[in-house]
């Protein structure tokens, strides 16, 4: 059988991005010569003899087994991911979380300990500092970007420094030249979940991390219709993950798979069209009377602007930005005058969403909490689909008058 | 709300029940009734499924119809319109038309007595000399297929009125991303939705687009009493693939040109036919009726006979040897033995099909690995 279209088979004249999403990680040529991968439902694979089993058992001929261990869609996918990624191997999850939570239960001993940075998904701070607690991993919280801060938090337990970038829902950028750098000098590894930037935007492993974290129901499926997570690194540093994946079992469905790999030959058409949307609402709402700030990374205003410049290609489709003078009816009641983007958690497909991190994530947290969050009252996060361009803007410009 | 947006809302709007940002996929065949002979919404999913209808209602929108037929692929789609006549009638098509219809309209469609004649449709004056007084349909296709020669399809849709004629286009070439034939005065639009509506090489689709609720209506009165519907998983997969269709197409017609060009000022290449290229007969036309695109298909014919032509297109690494189009993966394929088989080899010969002419399907890899590719090809 030929050998799967790679990135790295023709290095001479490496292939454009939107030629590796569609064919990186597939055979040319596939069963039944059909274009496209068949989805493989089966749960267990057949062995023709015992001869057939021993010989698996003993490395000697790589194949599939059980469906818990892997399956060739899953391949496909995975070796697709790596290469948009620039990575050696990817793994792919049930979820963003299950991805998260794998390399963690996979690398984190009993009195080790985690150092992440303060801005992120409040479910993967709330599994280090809940549920990792529980097994005696201790999680050190620093304010994102406080590189010193960080720093002074690496001890010699210290196993892992984990980061967003961007950050969700303030878009702070990590400047990774600088977070990799700590993690070399004490030995540290790294990991950065790259879901909001994803390899269109930028390729974390290029600046040294060890570890890429998607939440591939965002903008790598791109469609709101599917739940996966990918984790992204070196070979050597992934088998125990992807050892301990066969045990938990956070394996994806053939379907999903498949909805996964087919979103990923429109990958850069989408995150084109969602860098252009972001940029466009930022700017109009940066010069909207009614707003009092727009976190974008893409506006010359935002503190990470610099950084977000030299290691970005582009900013993606997340803005979040804050009302003036609104209180959180107030606020809610700009969120319900849109007409194009939908209310709903998520972000990274083709529709638009729209939220407010305050009902939407926070709803349960005491005041107190979210000002330590920075999750302030007035605060609306939206997510720019593939729509037009005028057609968002002038739905928020609605919204806006609506309520005023 | 302007095109993109259109397609990835109208027919997705959020599930009531549950708020799924993407309706659920309906796989029942029959639907419970309240009462027995008073029918709801759906009652048996060949005449109508939850899933294909919001399908419909996006295609409806997109192409400017008042509703949408989808078909099990799009030879079901042109098979129904055939339905419409009747013994005795006359088809007059363009002459440049998929091998497929070709095909139907020849050993399928006269068997039941209705004749039929091509003529060139890119020349009115030939195209009216077609008509006849039992001419009931007019079917055109633009751009032509494998020729890729242009109709001025106003123009067509004028010709056929007077004379009282019903138009039905095929616009899987240039997709409603670029040209609208309903708003062009066409009474039927017809896509094979296999190709750049679906997208994605993985569903057999077909669709019916009409302008007038009656002849809707007539048109859905033979789909359902002849069965060749959609089923509901390719449904939401074309509906899926809809959401990025003007994105797609876009770029795929942005590389198409520019690969056009390229075959365009090499030696090895004796003949380009591509609608954007200063030379083409059609570009005027195509300039005006196309949204400032042309296409992403083109053909070509290299220097030499039908085994040099295969060679070319065996020799490809990125460009797969397969028929079908409109995908994000590109394909190349050679007419006279693949697409264009089904014509009797006379015909393909006077409608100018020559053996060594190859047929390109640009899809959504980066320009210089095409160029590259076909570049490497041409040497074999």
């Amino acid at each position: 059988m030929q050998k799967p279209f790679s990135l790295s088979a023709s290095e001479s004249c490496p292939p454009g991005f939107s030629t590796v999403s569609v064919h990186a990680g597939e055979d040319r040529q596939k069963l039944a010569d059909s274009i496209t991968d068949p989805i493989i439902c089966a749960a267990t694979f057949t062995f023709p003899n015992t001869q057939a089993v021993i010989d698996y058992i003993e490395q000697k001929q790589p194949r599939e087994e059980y469906g818990r261990y892997g399956n060739p869609g899953e391949r496909v996918v995975e070796r697709k991911l790596a290469e948009l990624d620039g990575a050696q191997e990817a793994i792919l999850f049930a979820s963003g979380m299950s991805a998260i939570v794998g390399l963690l239960m996979a690398k984190l001993n009993a009195g080790d300990e985690v150092v992440f940075f303060d801005e992120c998904y409040h479910r993967s701070r709330e599994f280090c500092t809940m549920h990792l607690a529980r097994f005696g991993v201790v999680t050190r919280q620093v304010k994102a970007c406080d590189y010193d801060a960080m720093e002074a938090a690496v001890c010699d337990k210290t196993k892992l420094l984990i980061s967003e970038s961007p950050t969700n829902p303030h878009l702070s950028i990590v400047d990774l030249d600088r977070f990799v750098e700590i993690g070399k000098r004490h030995g540290v590894e790294t990991l950065i979940d790259a879901t909001l930037a994803t390899p269109y935007n930028v390729r974390p492993i290029e600046y040294g991390v060890d570890y890429v974290l998607h939440s591939a129901t965002k903008y790598l499926g791109g469609h709101n219709d599917l739940l996966a997570g990918a984790l992204v690194g070196c070979s050597e540093k992934l088998e125990a993950v992807r050892k301990l994946r066969g045990i938990m079992g956070a394996i994806n469905s053939p379907h999903n798979i498949y909805l996964l790999t087919r979103g990923l030959k429109t990958f850069e058409l989408r995150m084109q069209r969602q860098n252009e949307n972001g940029q466009a609402m930022a700017e109009f709402l940066a010069d909207h009377p009614r707003v009092e700030k727009v976190y974008y990374p893409g506006l010359e205003t935002h503190p990470y602007h610099e950084v977000a410049q030299r290691t970005m290609s582009g900013f993606g489709g997340l803005i979040t930005f804050l009302l003036k003078d609104a209180d959180w009816r107030q606020t809610a009641a700009v969120v319900d005058a849109v007409r194009i983007p939908r209310i709903a958690p998520s972000l990274g497909g083709v529709e638009s969403l729209i939220e407010q991190p305050l009902v939407m994530s926070y709803y349960e947290c005491t005041a107190e909490e979210r000002r330590q969050f920075g999750i302030p009252d007035n605060m609306i996060r939206i997510s720019c689909g593939i729509e037009n361009t005028e057609d968002l803007v002038a739905d928020l410009e609605q919204a806006l008058l609506a309520n005023a | 709300m302007r095109f993109r947006t259109r397609s990835i809302h109208i027919g997705n709007e959020r599930d009531p029940e549950t708020g799924a940002v993407v309706p659920p996929i309906h796989v029942a065949s029959t639907y419970v009734q309240h009462r027995a002979g008073e029918w709801r919404e759906f009652d048996y999913s060949r005449s109508g499924n939850p899933t294909r209808k919001n399908l419909e209602r996006t295609l409806a929108s997109l192409e400017g119809g008042v509703g949408a037929l989808a078909f099990a692929s799009g030879m079901a789609a042109t098979h129904c319109v055939s339905m419409l006549l009747e013994s005795g009638d006359h088809i007059l098509a363009g002459a440049d038309i998929y091998g497929g219809t070709y095909r139907l309209l020849h050993q399928i469609v006269k068997r039941g007595g209705i004749n039929i004649s091509l003529a060139p449709s890119s020349d009115l004056t030939a195209l009216e000399a077609g008509i006849t007084p039992q001419t009931k349909l007019l079917w055109l296709e633009s751009p032509g297929n494998p020729l890729m020669s242009i109709t001025d399809l106003a123009a067509g849709v004028e010709l056929a009125k007077r004379h009282g004629i019903v138009t039905a286009v095929d616009n899987t070439f240039a997709t409603p991303v670029l040209t609208r034939p309903l708003e062009l005065g066409a009474d039927i639009v017809m896509h094979s939705a296999t190709k750049y509506l679906g997208g994605h090489s993985d569903v057999l689709g077909g669709a019916l687009i009409a302008r007038d609720p009656q002849l809707l209506e007539r048109l859905g009165y033979i789909q359902n009493a002849t069965g060749a519907t959609l089923g509901a998983f390719d449904a939401f997969l074309i509906a899926r693939g809809l959401k990025t269709l003007a994105v797609r197409v876009r770029e795929q017609c942005r590389t198409a040109l520019r690969l056009a060009e390229f075959l365009n000022s090499d030696a090895r290449v004796q003949r380009v036919l591509y609608p954007g290229l200063s030379a083409h007969p059609g570009r005027e036309i195509a300039a005006r009726q196309m949204d400032g695109a042309f296409g992403a298909m083109l053909s070509f014919e290299v220097a030499g006979d039908l085994d040099r032509a295969k060679r070319v297109v065996e020799a490809t690494k990125l460009f797969q040897l397969a028929v079908s189009l409109g995908a994000v993966e590109s394909l190349i394929e050679q007419p006279a033995t693949m697409s264009h088989a089904s014509y009797d080899p006379a015909d393909r010969r006077a409608h100018g099909i020559n053996d060594e002419l190859i047929r390109v399907s640009v899809g959504l890899e980066d320009f210089e690995d095409l160029r590259e590719d076909l570049n490497q090809a041409l040497d074999a």
